[in-house]
């Protein structure tokens, strides 16, 4: 009778082992390398969409139709995340649409979708393609898939207000989003005020301030950087009128330094992010500066130069 | 109806033993994985994705067990020669493709339960982990009961798919049974449009023949309501009622013929 010894793992296995071991670690050095060399190319890819066609990739989705639209929905995310992280010249948002309109023809009623599309393809660049057209078009596709959500043509009267400045037709769609049943009881003096006074700051306030009212972050998120946007717009105002007040000595060049000297300023003025206004040395003009994340501006609140 | 039970159970045992339950362990990591990854990437949309990833995967997973097993219930019996010896026991051939059929029901009964207690397991620690706040944000509330009625339509689909791969592993190979089968579950997708095809052709005879196709070929798409359950959206109760009826009636009309040809059939 012989008893048996442990010997350990026979020399065939360890040998296994070591192959694998040799092989991830190969595959692994190689996939490095590949996506160094060639980081363009992966980019390159991402920005591909081999579908466009709403209508087939439902028809290809068979039963899972819901769950592509949750694919697309990711994409779409990760397509405008990914490009607002790009350098500004090198920002490409030609994919925001198709993926939106795909997500919302597999899933009708993905809301989100709709509304996001609404904000960030009408939003000018750099921050976005500049396609409140698209956005109106999404939005109405929306309208279509649920006539009854008040939220699309709030959505509607927005982009009309903020991105084309055509008030009429905004109070318009604000009208009609009030007239639908569930809707906020602040839409109907919104409508009136938008008629009345559309171009005023005050609307525009109160507008955001609604959106920041949203349950989705994102779109609070986007409400309070406009809210901080109108803010330091109104603070350029007030600081340009003490700089016309308090012009500098004969020969002097405009600096928020000499202001403060002078106790005209407590201290150098900050935007509502912390970064400091601009000052003109030689025109006296006040800006916000550049390298603030409010800038830039949109069109319509830039100040022109006096 | 002893016997069918007894054919039944034994068929249940045979998927447990053939490492069916395993697809339980891969949807619950499934489940959690994507619990613990969406939320950095949906904004704001994690709970809506799992519900559509919980609904989908237990769509596919039941899927592929009623083909696969569903294939094989009767051919593997036939080409390893054991129908032999179960025929020349006091079972009748109806007995024996109602039994099988059972079986795999079972089967997907208990995958499907499971699946679905998985799917409200994540989905309450998703609500409990959420803040209230974010909450009102959701369409649907995240445990809820309307979810039910979607696993309720898969479970009749996968029933009826079933029947379909028992009906064709009667009489034809299993390779060949899984390619009707599957056939059949992607045209039962497409048939709704058969129904309107009147308006895009002129032909009446061509219009007369599409309209006879759709009421011949299962009509696979009224089983799906994942996107309206998800949403939060109404299924009315006659809905379900006449889908799961017409499903029923579909499954009776193949299993009837199931044993119509399977009776017939010379084992000699």
């Amino acid at each position: 009778m012989t008893a048996r010894t442990h010997q350990g793992p026979p020399a065939a296995t360890l040998a296994a082992i070591a192959g694998i071991v040799l092989c991830v670690a190969g595959a692994v050095s190689l996939q490095i390398a590949r996506d160094r060399l060639y980081a363009g190319h992966s980019r390159e890819t991402a920005r591909i969409l081999y579908v466009r066609s709403g209508e087939a990739v439902k028809r290809l989705a068979l039963d899972f139709d819901a769950l592509w639209a949750d694919v697309y929905w990711i994409r779409a995310i990760q397509h405008y995340g990914g490009e607002r992280l790009n350098d500004v010249g090198r920002r490409n948002y030609e994919l925001l649409f198709p993926l939106v309109d795909l997500t919302t023809t597999l899933d009708p009623y993905f809301s989100i979708a709709y509304r996001f599309g609404a904000i960030f393809l009408s939003e000018a660049p750099p921050g976005g393609p500049g396609r409140p057209d698209q956005a109106i078009a999404l939005l109405r596709k929306g309208v279509a898939a649920q006539p009854g959500k008040w939220q699309y043509l709030h959505d509607i009267a927005f982009v009309y207000y903020w991105h084309f400045r055509d008030f009429d037709t905004a109070a318009m769609w604000f009208q009609r989003a009030a007239e639908l049943p569930n809707a906020p009881n602040w839409l109907k003096p919104l409508a009136a005020s938008v008629l009345g006074a559309g171009s005023d700051r005050a609307s525009a306030r109160f507008l955001w301030n609604q959106i920041l009212q949203s349950e989705e972050e994102w779109l609070r998120r986007n409400a309070s950087r406009a809210l901080s946007q109108l803010d330091a717009v109104d603070a350029v105002d007030a600081l340009q009128a003490i700089v016309n007040r308090f012009p500098p000595p004969a020969g002097g060049q405009y600096s928020w330094e000499a202001l403060v000297r002078r106790r005209v300023l407590r201290g150098i003025p900050l935007d509502p992010v912390g970064t400091p206004f601009e000052l003109d040395p030689a025109t006296g003009r006040v800006a916000l500066s550049r390298s603030s994340s409010l800038s830039p501006l949109p069109q319509h609140l830039q100040i022109p130069p006096s | 109806m002893r016997a069918i039970s007894c054919i039944a159970v034994s068929v249940f045992r045979e998927s447990v033993r053939d490492r069916v339950p395993y697809n339980l362990v891969i949807f619950a990591i499934l489940l959690i994985a994507s619990s613990f990854f969406l939320g950095q990437l949906t904004a704001g949309q994690d709970v809506k994705i799992i519900k559509d990833l919980g609904l989908a995967a237990t769509a596919v997973f039941g899927l592929f067990i009623a083909i696969f097993i569903g294939i094989g219930l009767v051919s593997k019996e036939v080409e390893r020669r054991s129908i032999y010896g179960l025929l020349a026991k006091p079972i009748s051939r109806p007995q024996l493709i109602l039994g099988k059929y059972a079986g795999l029901v079972l089967t997907l009964a208990v995958n499907v339960t499971v699946m679905t207690i998985a799917l409200y397991a994540v989905l309450a620690y998703m609500t409990w982990t959420t803040a209230p706040a974010l909450q009102t944000a959701w369409d649907a509330p995240g445990i809820d009961a309307r979810l039910l009625k979607s696993v309720f339509l898969i479970f009749v689909e996968l029933m009826l798919i079933t029947a379909l791969a028992l009906f064709f592993s009667t009489f034809s190979t299993p390779l060949l049974s899984a390619a009707l089968t599957l056939g059949l579950y992607i045209v039962g997708h497409f048939n709704a449009d058969l129904r309107n095809f009147e308006t895009v052709v002129e032909s009446k005879t061509a219009a007369w023949l599409a309209r006879g196709l759709y009421h011949l070929l299962p009509d696979l798409s009224a089983f799906d309501v994942k996107t309206q359950v998800v949403h939060g959206l109404e299924v009315p109760a006659g809905y379900l009622a006449l889908t799961a009826g017409y499903g029923v009636l579909y499954i009776a009309l193949l299993l009837i013929v199931s044993i119509l040809i399977f009776s017939r059939r010379d084992f000699k």
